[in-house]
């Protein structure tokens, strides 16, 4: 018996990092600024959340948990319930599939990739839209807004890699 | 082993699948049984209203500091400006005076029913969750203090949006800018009728406006009342792009920076909103 019940806690705590990480950040974009612009333009944070840990710890946010956590946004949002739970393990799903070469790969190739990912995310969203209220969608904001996501991708990707480094270096 | 691991990646492949699923079947569920969603809805605000007001309130005062940074540099031309308009808003108000007494000695004659006395529901706002394809806000009211699904939002000098959902102390309030809000208004000169669409821009359009309805730009928008939604003159906007077929608005308030809203509850929803009432408490 070398793991103590602490020890255990421990990990499990440590383990939920990414999770909590990514639901914080959905609290955290929904916080009104009063800056102008800000509410159209505040980047899709569980967007970049949900690709980091799917490449670099997909067990520790398995889809179920982009589920969840994209069901809690679409309640609290107002959105349609289950249109961002849809994007984020649609996001999850392409991202496992080209894990094993964005590992491969350096800083500016994940970035990237996320430039890829979260254009799609807004065209598939932007698509559901259109189904469900049979109207076209102004595209031109959520594009910005995806534009934005992007361009700050890097501030969020260093404080994923810094909770990555704090907390699951031995989980 | 290797047989387990194949089973495990199946597993894993129809998990993703039926997430999928639940997602559209949830989407669906939402478009055919909107009470139930809009019912769990409540239920989930709620619950996280105590987060939300914890951690709006720092970007509050932060938003506040800076604003206070500004104001000062602009203090000395915002003064000047402002002894000019209260030099002018004086001789309205001299206006103003006497049309009230003129309107109350008409209104004697005319034995008027006034409408009834609207109350006011005042509450800070403390989540903007809607992203760039949806427009609204999540505000500090609810049952508790008498929020009504329907009721108007007012902030400053106009017209905000619409309670669209209502938990027991938070509630839900989509914004004229929307794309699904609708609010029927009359051009305040002309008192051409129309109605006010969302588009998700800032400026919203004005839909149904016959096509040689005379239209300058500046005129003043305000809510017409019609269907019993709102209350009749809430000012909601001034005219501000004219085009081949379309007409935008610029909302009175900045929809950006909305720190606290009435919900006004003007008595009883008659029309089109007692209706839409009447229906939900039958179901």
């Amino acid at each position: 018996m070398n793991t103590s019940i602490w020890q255990r806690l421990d990990q499990v705590g440590r383990s939920l990092a990414p999770a909590a990480v990514t639901t914080m950040l959905v609290l955290l974009s929904m916080v009104p600024l009063q800056l102008p612009g800000w509410d159209k333009l505040v980047p899709s944070m569980a967007l970049m959340s949900v690709y980091y840990w799917s490449i670099h710890r997909p067990d520790l946010l398995p889809p179920s948990a982009a589920f969840t956590i994209g069901l809690l946004q679409d309640m609290l949002a107002g959105t349609p319930p289950g249109l961002t739970a849809l994007v984020l393990v649609t996001c999850h799903l392409v991202v496992e599939t080209q894990r094993a070469f964005f590992l491969a790969n350096g800083f500016l190739i994940l970035w990237l990739g996320f430039a890829f990912i979260a254009v799609g995310a807004v065209l598939l969203q932007g698509m559901i839209y259109t189904v469900l209220y049979q109207t076209l969608i102004p595209m031109q904001s959520p594009l910005v807004q995806a534009a934005v996501t992007v361009s700050v991708f890097p501030v969020f990707a260093s404080l994923f890699i810094s909770v990555h480094r704090a907390f699951l270096k031995e989980v | 082993m290797a047989r387990l691991t194949a089973l495990k990646a199946l597993v894993q492949r129809f998990s993703f699948l039926l997430l999928l699923m639940t997602s559209v079947a949830l989407m669906m569920l939402g478009r055919m049984d909107p009470q139930l969603v809009e019912h769990t809805r409540a239920r989930v605000m709620d619950a996280f209203v105590p987060i939300q007001d914890a951690i709006s309130r720092p970007a509050a005062t932060a938003a506040r500091l800076i604003e206070t940074f500004v104001d000062i540099a602009e203090v000395y031309k915002e003064n000047k400006q402002l002894r000019q308009e209260n030099a002018r808003l004086l001789q309205w108000k001299q206006a103003a005076l006497r049309l009230d007494a003129e309107n109350a000695s008409l209104r004697s004659l005319l034995r008027y029913r006034p409408e009834p006395k609207s109350t006011f529901i005042s509450a800070r706002v403390i989540a903007a969750p809607g992203g760039p394809f949806l427009r609204d806000i999540v505000v500090t009211a609810g049952r508790r203090e008498g929020v009504h699904r329907g009721q108007a939002a007012v902030a400053g000098a106009g017209m905000v949006g619409r309670v669209v959902e209502v938990g027991e102390w938070s509630s839900r309030v989509l914004l004229i800018t929307d794309i699904n809000a609708r609010v029927p208004v009359v051009l305040d000169g002309s008192r051409q009728r129309a109605v006010l669409a969302g588009d998700n821009s800032d400026q919203p359009r004005l839909i149904y406006l016959p096509p040689d309805a005379p239209v300058t730009i500046g005129d003043r928008v305000v809510t017409s009342g019609d269907g019993g939604l709102f209350p009749a003159g809430l000012p909601v906007g001034v005219v501000s792009f004219i085009g081949d077929h379309m007409v935008k608005i610029q909302p009175m308030v900045d929809m950006g920076r909305l720190e606290h809203v009435q919900l006004i509850n003007f008595g009883l929803p008659g029309g089109l909103a007692g209706e839409a009432e009447r229906l939900t408490s039958l179901k």
